[in-house]
């Protein structure tokens, strides 16, 4: 089997040869023998479940992990990095999910700051503004950071990957953060890149992006690869099928009547503490037994903020919120989850869970009050990890056992045990900011399924998201937050990609009320 | 260059051992030191680290010192531990000592020459009250104005300081002590005295309570909603207000325990060992348990076992001192080596160094 993978390859012009590699941590065989070639000027995908080995496999590549055993050829010469400094001399980038940039910085002591040899001022300043023209990448050097959308800040992240002229460059989840403008502004720079001899090794739960971005699909599965395809020729369905090894249904959204009003907001606004936090202005929402409302917009535009106004975590500085008609506006998140508003927020390692806590004990975070896990204050464990263990169970999260830390969980895992642990609670108002954010095809129809769901039993919720699809997918009426402001409530039915993409971009969205 | 990288798997047996590791490094370059000054280092390591324990000579002295000693330690820094974990940092807890025993204190000398069984009862009620509401101060404070509790906590050390001494030559001197400053002994008023409880072990009910206090800490860390919510604020403070735990509350609580804990060490130390109020009562334990508080990793019987090893060295230390003429300098360097070595060990336990290479020009 190694011999005739080896033979086709030397057939392709194969900048990257990965052949068995194996990675084992413990209790889990992370990477079991896993084969890939990237071929010199393609973009090709890289796919699979979460806890699917994707990630170990590109941080191997990238020099972040070492392989237990195994070889990797980069140009038919062995190469095995010591570090991503040394993957970045040998011409391997990589552009990650998650951002590293300084906010409080401009873009060029950004770029200046992830340099790995010596340089001149001047010098970099131009090398800079050459490889942005090239590849049509403009940004602005002197701008702060902190200022700047997400495509600009991934716009930032490329240009320093492509400052070290690497062959290789690995985007990770590249478009998760971005609007479908500069989702499509991405696209075309990839493409020039390519086209140009670098190979790209893109990975991407959106089954569209790849079908239209990538020739090439290689299917990873419980640490195995288990296909290898040209991904335009397949339909989403069939990709998603050999990815999760079973085929798995859209979720279904049944018609409900609405019902009477549950949650209610009158001009609720907030000053922000933080220095690049956004203040909320004058927002006025009502929403029904039974609606789904999605919250569009790209990230920093109040996200965070609005979902701490209904969790109760900040108080607003003006404004009431009625909850079933009981004003809620001063109190605590213990409070309002007894009442029956429950939340998740976006970011899973220390805001939804403690990282270094077992999952029993983050089960108590939000848990503890509304299914009676303690009695005179006195912490009922059992009762508790019983619960952590139906939440593990109901969402088929990935883990050893309810005993695991949270930071041990593949992010789409803890992102399961975190929308559970509140649909598990019966919310009478959910309000959930990107519920299926980095989660794989799979689970994130699932998670939609269970929002709807719990709205067929009557529930009112809210969707904060980024993935416009999701939203189109699931809500009854669409709302974008712009700059803090909400704009008015569209029915989901009558948008289309052109109102939509004014209603993300527009500065007066929340004049529109 | 050389750089510390958190370790990704953590051994549990480094974890265990790291403290053995370091007493024993502790041994070998204490013994060189003295070694160097021209004692002979096997038998000071021994009059330090054995003698105080084992010796037929000492032991029936040093050994209850052992416990008298470790008793306050161990007290004052179950409490400071759960502030700690929580990031409130109480470090003004010799201030609330004193205050403690100046509270306990002056309930006793009034109602001095009475006797009745409510007395001593009503003083460990006053020890804890007079700690818990000194500590009050940096707690309210820092609700209230977002001061910050290190420097208040501190600051009031040396006020508690200036009311002792106050309190040492004025309201509470002994009227009979002829003009000398101190107030009447206490250890020697019935109703209000903490005598050892079991002849010869220096067990009195301060050191019965540090051990109940290390099991009922324990248990309240392990199984108490505040227990959960002040590790909560400490591993992951924005998901901690995510749950809703109250910071107020969280501040209130932590610095009202270390401040009563604190105080009621106080009380016991002032109706037992040192039996009287006097401008140089306090002698420090409220800033040695800071330190009995880490070494014991936060952990109660970690503490136990911290403030035992600590009241060790200082009881070995003594002994040195008197039998070989160490001077306590050198002790207290030695003293010092061991908090170095169970420091460093402790960091080698979840960081390693890795080399780095400079950039090249």
């Amino acid at each position: 089997m190694l011999l005739e993978m080896a033979a086709t390859s030397l057939k392709n012009s194969s900048v990257m040869r990965v052949i068995g590699v194996t990675k084992e941590y413990p209790g889990v065989l992370a990477n079991d023998s896993v084969s890939l070639d990237l071929e010199r000027g393609t973009i090709q995908a890289l796919l699979g479940e979460n806890g699917a080995g994707k990630s170990t496999l590109v941080k191997i590549i990238y020099g972040l992990v070492k392989p237990d055993s195994g070889q990797m050829l980069l140009n038919d010469r062995d190469f095995h990095p010591k570090g991503p400094q040394d993957a970045r001399s040998k011409g391997v980038g990589m552009v990650f999910q998650h951002f590293s940039l300084f906010d409080a910085l401009n873009v060029f002591e950004n770029i200046a700051l992830g340099m790995d040899e010596a340089f001149q001022k001047t010098h970099l300043r131009s090398r800079i503004n050459s490889v942005s023209e090239e590849y049509g990448l403009s940004i602005s050097l002197d701008k702060i950071v902190g200022n700047l959308s997400a495509g600009e800040r991934q716009r930032i992240e490329i240009v320093r990957c492509l400052l070290q002229n690497p062959e290789i460059m690995i985007m990770d989840e590249p478009t998760s953060v971005l609007t479908p403008g500069e989702v499509s502004d991405l696209f075309v720079v990839l493409r020039k890149l390519a086209s140009q001899g670098m190979s790209i090794l893109y990975i991407s739960h959106k089954l569209e992006e790849i079908r239209s971005l990538c020739s090439k699909a290689t299917i990873m599965r419980h640490g195995t690869v288990v296909d290898t395809c040209d991904p335009r020729k397949l339909s989403a369905g069939k990709i998603a099928e050999s990815m999760v090894g079973n085929s798995f249904s859209n979720p279904k959204k049944s018609k409900i009547k609405a019902g009477k009003v549950l949650l209610e907001l009158n001009n609720v606004s907030l000053k922000s503490k933080r220095t690049f936090g956004v203040p909320i202005k004058d927002i006025s929402l009502r929403l029904h037994a039974g609606e789904i409302i999605g919250v569009g917009g790209v990230a920093g535009n109040g996200q965070d903020e609005f979902l701490g106004l209904m969790s109760g975590e900040l108080s607003p500085t003006k404004g009431t919120l009625f909850l079933d008609g009981q004003d809620v506006t001063y109190l605590g998140p213990v409070e309002r989850r007894k009442k029956g508003l429950l939340s998740a927020p976006e970011e899973r390692l220390g805001h939804a869970a403690a990282p270094e806590m077992t999952l029993t004990e983050n089960t108590l975070i939000t848990a503890e009050h509304r299914m009676d896990l303690s009695k005179n204050g006195v912490i009922n464990y059992s009762k508790a990890r019983s619960l952590s263990e139906k939440i593990i169970n109901s969402l088929d999260v990935r883990t050893s056992g309810a005993g695991s830390l949270a930071k041990s969980l593949s992010g789409g895992n803890l992102q399961k045990f975190v929308i559970g642990r509140e649909l598990i609670q019966n919310p009478k108002i959910f309000v959930v900011n990107q519920p299926t954010w980095g989660v794989d095809a799979a689970a994130a129809a699932s998670i939609r399924q269970r929002i709807l769901d719990l709205a067929k039993d009557g529930a009112a919720i809210v969707v904060i998201s980024q993935d416009l699809d999701e939203l189109l997918q699931i809500s009854d009426v669409f709302c974008a937050l712009v700059g803090g402001q909400l704009s008015k409530p569209t029915d989901t039915k009558k948008l289309n990609p052109k109102t939509l993409g004014l209603l993300l971009t527009s500065s007066d969205a929340g004049k529109a009320v | 260059m050389l750089r510390f990288e958190p370790r990704k798997n953590r051994s549990k047996f480094l974890e265990i051992s790291a403290p053995i590791i370091a007493v024993i490094m502790t041994m070998i370059f204490g013994g060189l030191l003295f070694y160097l000054m021209g004692k002979n280092p096997f038998e000071a390591i021994k009059l330090i680290f054995w003698d105080p324990v084992m010796s037929p000579t000492f032991a029936e002295y040093s050994r209850p010192q052992l416990v008298v000693k470790a008793a306050p330690l161990i007290l004052i820094a179950l409490g400071l531990s759960f502030g700690f974990r929580a990031n409130i940092w109480n470090i003004g807890a010799e201030g609330q000592y004193i205050m403690g025993a100046l509270a306990s204190g002056s309930i006793g000398l009034a109602l001095y020459p009475l006797q009745a069984w409510y007395i001593f009862p009503l003083m460990i009620i006053g020890g804890i009250l007079g700690g818990l509401i000194w500590a009050m101060i940096p707690a309210i404070l820092k609700i209230k104005f977002n001061t910050n509790e290190i420097l208040v906590s501190l600051m009031l050390v040396y006020v508690a300081e200036q009311i002792l001494a106050l309190a040492s030559v004025g309201f509470l001197r002994n009227p009979e002590g002829l003009g000398f400053p101190g107030s009447r002994d206490l250890s020697k008023y019935s109703s209000a005295a903490n005598p050892e409880l079991i002849s010869g072990t220096g067990i009195h009910l301060g050191v019965i309570s540090a051990f109940l206090g290390v099991i009922l800490l324990t248990y309240f860390l392990s199984y108490h909603r505040t227990g959960f919510h002040i590790k909560l604020i400490g591993q992951a403070p924005r998901a901690a207000n995510f749950a809703g735990v109250d910071l107020r509350y969280i501040i209130i609580f932590c610095l009202g325990l270390s401040g009563g804990l604190a105080g009621v060490a106080g009380m016991f130390e002032l109706t037992g060992p040192a039996g009287l109020i006097n401008i140089d009562f306090n002698v420090g334990y409220g800033f040695t348990a800071i330190i009995v508080a880490f070494l014991g990793r936060l952990n109660p019987v970690g503490i136990l076992l911290a403030g035992l090893l600590m009241s060790l060295t200082y009881v070995g230390g003594e002994l040195a001192q008197f039998m070989m003429n160490i001077p306590a300098a050198a002790i207290q360097v030695f003293q010092g080596m061991l908090l170095f070595f169970l420091l460093s060990t402790d960091l080698l336990v979840t960081y390693k160094i890795s080399v780095k290479t400079p950039i090249r020009k």
